[in-house]
């Protein structure tokens, strides 16, 4: 694959089809941790170490357990329940691990990790490069790609959630609806990329 | 029996998981985009939701507690495959439109969080009528939201146009940023229909959070469903 290819994944990934704001994967981390800047990054930062790691673990599942390209057998049905068990476990796993042996690394992505696991952008993720057919490399840069994205999201919208906080929002409005709002105005901007990666790589 | 009509009922507007838990935010913007997907959606996931918690409530004796999440999430898998199975059979146009957002049930707050907040408390009936109320709020949640973007972004309401609104439709509401703004209105709506009837915060503030267990260290605010609704 050339390094065209892997730049169109990873800037598609981020900007066109950017996890949060164009396809609705990971709201929950995106309303609930957004708030402080340092808290988004680190969030962020974990979701994109998890998200490499847990799609350099399922696919390999895919394709050499669930469903090996001999045609043997098909298991592809089990590929939900698979998933998202291997994707709890390798969290609990890589929370030990940090735990013990990088314990001021744990520190400060540890919290963030048990919240993950739930988290459908990392499952979705999975699923998403196996229903794309990429291979294993093309499908470790949209994961990257996709968890860069997210990454953006978070820094993004913590600076303007900074901004609503001392406006006079009307009563109803206030908490979430007004973040919502926000986010529709945010996800507007990323309309304006759709077109440009295609025109410049493509 | 009125206490489990109030079992039912409190699912649909005084604690509707989506508009008010704030639970399964991110297939209610996805799948919004037509009245037909959110109504098979919210099928789909009230199934879930409905075996999910006949099963837990069953089982709440049997399954420690240490290891109740992991539990959980085998069960609730499980349904969703039966699912993903029988709407790639008979449904093949609704798993298309659906697409991703189907398999992706399983990690849907909603199940999850009814099954620690409710289901591991309550005996099988009273989670059954949990599950059906619940089902049937996020369902009603999830149509109404599709009918205002359908009727509005592509002027035509289940796939039937509408006369004046086809030939002007507005189509940044089926995209994504009318799904985040329909959803604030929505809220912001809610919170003032039910204002001064919010059932109390610590309820559905961490205690009630699905990760609870594990978010100790976090600061309510951090979690999205503490603070945001103060």
């Amino acid at each position: 694959m050339t390094i065209r290819g892997i730049f169109l994944i990873i800037l598609t990934a981020v900007f066109v089809n950017n996890y949060v704001l164009q396809q609705f994967l990971g709201i929950c981390p995106f309303l609930g941790v957004s708030k402080k800047l340092d808290q988004a990054t680190g969030m962020s930062i974990a979701v994109i170490f998890v998200m490499c790691l847990a799609t350099a673990v399922t696919w390999p599942i895919q394709y050499y357990l669930l469903k090996p390209q001999s045609g043997a057998y098909d298991l592809g049905y089990l590929q939900t329940v698979v998933f998202i068990l291997v994707i709890a476990a390798l969290v609990q796993l890589v929370e030990i691990i940090l735990k013990k042996y990088l314990p001021s690394l744990h520190k400060s992505l540890g919290v963030y990790l048990p919240l993950i696991t739930t988290n459908c952008a990392v499952l979705g993720v999975c699923i998403a490069n196996i229903d794309a057919e990429y291979t294993f490399a093309q499908a470790m840069f949209n994961s990257f790609g996709s968890g860069l994205g997210f990454f953006l999201a978070m820094v993004l919208f913590s600076g303007v959630r900074g901004r609503i906080e001392g406006n006079d929002v009307p009563e109803s409005f206030q908490g979430l609806p007004i973040t919502l709002i926000a986010a529709s105005i945010v996800s507007v901007s990323f309309f304006g990329f759709s077109g440009v990666i295609e025109n410049l790589l493509g | 029996m009125s206490k489990k009509l109030a079992t039912f009922t409190k699912g649909i507007i005084r604690e509707n998981p989506v508009l008010v838990l704030v639970l399964g935010t991110c297939p209610t913007l996805a799948v919004t985009t037509q009245a037909s997907n959110a109504l098979g959606m919210g099928a789909a996931a009230t199934f879930v939701l409905l075996c999910s918690n006949i099963c837990i409530s069953a089982l709440r004796r049997v399954i420690p507690d240490k290891v109740r999440i992991p539990c959980y999430i085998v069960l609730i898998a499980g349904f969703v495959s039966v699912v993903q199975m029988i709407v790639k059979a008979y449904l093949p146009t609704l798993d298309a439109a659906l697409g991703i957002y189907l398999p992706l049930i399983v990690v849907n707050c909603i199940i999850l969080g009814r099954a620690e907040m409710f289901a591991n408390k309550n005996g099988v009936v009273d989670s059954i009528l949990d599950a059906l109320g619940m089902g049937c709020g996020f369902t009603l949640t999830l149509f109404v939201m599709a009918s205002i973007r359908e009727i509005i972004g592509s002027g035509t309401w289940y796939g039937m146009p509408i006369p004046v609104l086809a030939d002007n439709p507005i189509s940044i509401f089926t995209m994504a940023p009318g799904g985040f703004f329909v959803f604030g209105v929505l809220i912001a709506i809610v919170a003032k229909v039910t204002k001064g009837k919010k059932p109390a915060k610590k309820e559905f503030g961490c205690a009630g959070c699905p990760s609870a267990a594990a978010c100790g260290k976090l600061d309510c605010g951090a979690c999205g469903e503490g603070a945001d609704k103060a």
